[in-house]
């Protein structure tokens, strides 16, 4: 599988993202800086972490209105596969991407630690290296990530099967509705989560609950 | 011309920073505080002089970047 990595300015997860891209699946994403004219041929696309525009007016918000992003949208519907993680995330959905919008977390604070989180749907391209109600071990970062959508939203979301990943355990770091950590738009082929899985895929990590998000998608045993 | 938007959030939709600054207000000592929702206001210099085609340029900026409308509310001012 041949995949890209968009890098913004102000993005700082860049360099993780490639590293387990590189490793799991044993070739280097190409990486597209924003201003380029277009996207590489490719079958997945990565938005990383970080704070993209110093994450001025809202997080994502000067980002999501790049003109890459027209690209990524074409390339979307067309069924390539999207990921964004943490700010990754926030881009995708200020840029009508993915449905909501994500709050300032419930405590006021920057959440850092490791939470714990439920596979909602494991039916899906990026989820099938798990089980459905599996919990694994992830990573959060973040100081906006309390996902908020109307009511009719959620329900959609929820009868859809959109909710990818759900806080487990009591974990949830801020504040999300129906403890929502990931969701998938409709088609299934974009994903946003706040938690980042490319920061525990090899032991030196301490853990590799995040690999089997990579190696599934990329077509590889776990 | 010169324009003030205002950003707020929507009814319902929860405003921790708001709480928090009404917190402090009351740890101030300010009684009869009874909610704060906190937003953004931006202050933009407009060329031309015609109102209503810089109103439809306001809404457009709002509906496009300076709001986000899942959460958020906006009110446009244009003053001379």
């Amino acid at each position: 599988m041949k995949s890209a990595v968009i890098v913004f300015p102000g993005l700082n997860r860049d360099r993780d993202m490639i590293a387990a891209l590189t490793k799991i699946s044993g070739t280097a994403p190409q990486v597209v800086w924003h201003q380029d004219a277009d996207l590489p041929d490719v079958d997945l696309v990565v938005i990383p972490g970080g704070f993209s525009y110093g994450d001025y007016l809202r997080c994502g918000a000067i980002a999501a209105r790049s003109p890459i992003m027209d690209k990524l949208r074409e390339r979307a519907a067309q069924g390539v596969k999207v990921l964004g993680v943490c700010n990754g995330f926030q881009i995708l959905i200020e840029a009508g991407l993915l449905p909501g919008a994500l709050m300032r977390n419930k405590s006021l604070k920057f959440v850092c630690r490791e939470v714990k989180l439920e596979v909602v749907n494991a039916a899906t391209d990026f989820t099938r290296g798990y089980k459905e109600g599996q919990i694994i071990r992830c990573p959060v970062a973040h100081h906006d990530g309390n996902y908020f959508a109307d009511a009719d939203t959620i329900a959609r979301l929820e009868g859809n099967g959109q909710v990818a990943f759900r806080y487990a355990e009591g974990t949830n770091p801020n504040g999300s509705i129906n403890d929502i950590a990931g969701i998938f738009n409709e088609q299934k082929n974009v994903l946003g989560l706040m938690p980042h899985p490319e920061n525990l895929i090899e032991s030196a990590h301490g853990g590799s609950d995040g690999r089997a998000l990579f190696s599934g998608l990329l077509g590889q045993a776990a | 011309m010169k324009a003030r938007v205002t950003v707020t959030l929507k009814n319902g939709v929860l405003d921790p920073q708001g709480q928090a600054i009404e917190g402090s207000l009351k740890s101030l000592g300010f009684s009869g505080v009874g909610a704060v929702r906190q937003g953004k206001v931006f202050d933009l210099a407009l060329e031309g002089s015609d109102e209503a085609a810089a109103r439809a340029a306001l809404t457009n900026m709002c509906e496009k970047l300076l709001a986000n409308t899942v959460i958020e509310n906006y009110a446009i001012e244009i003053s001379n």
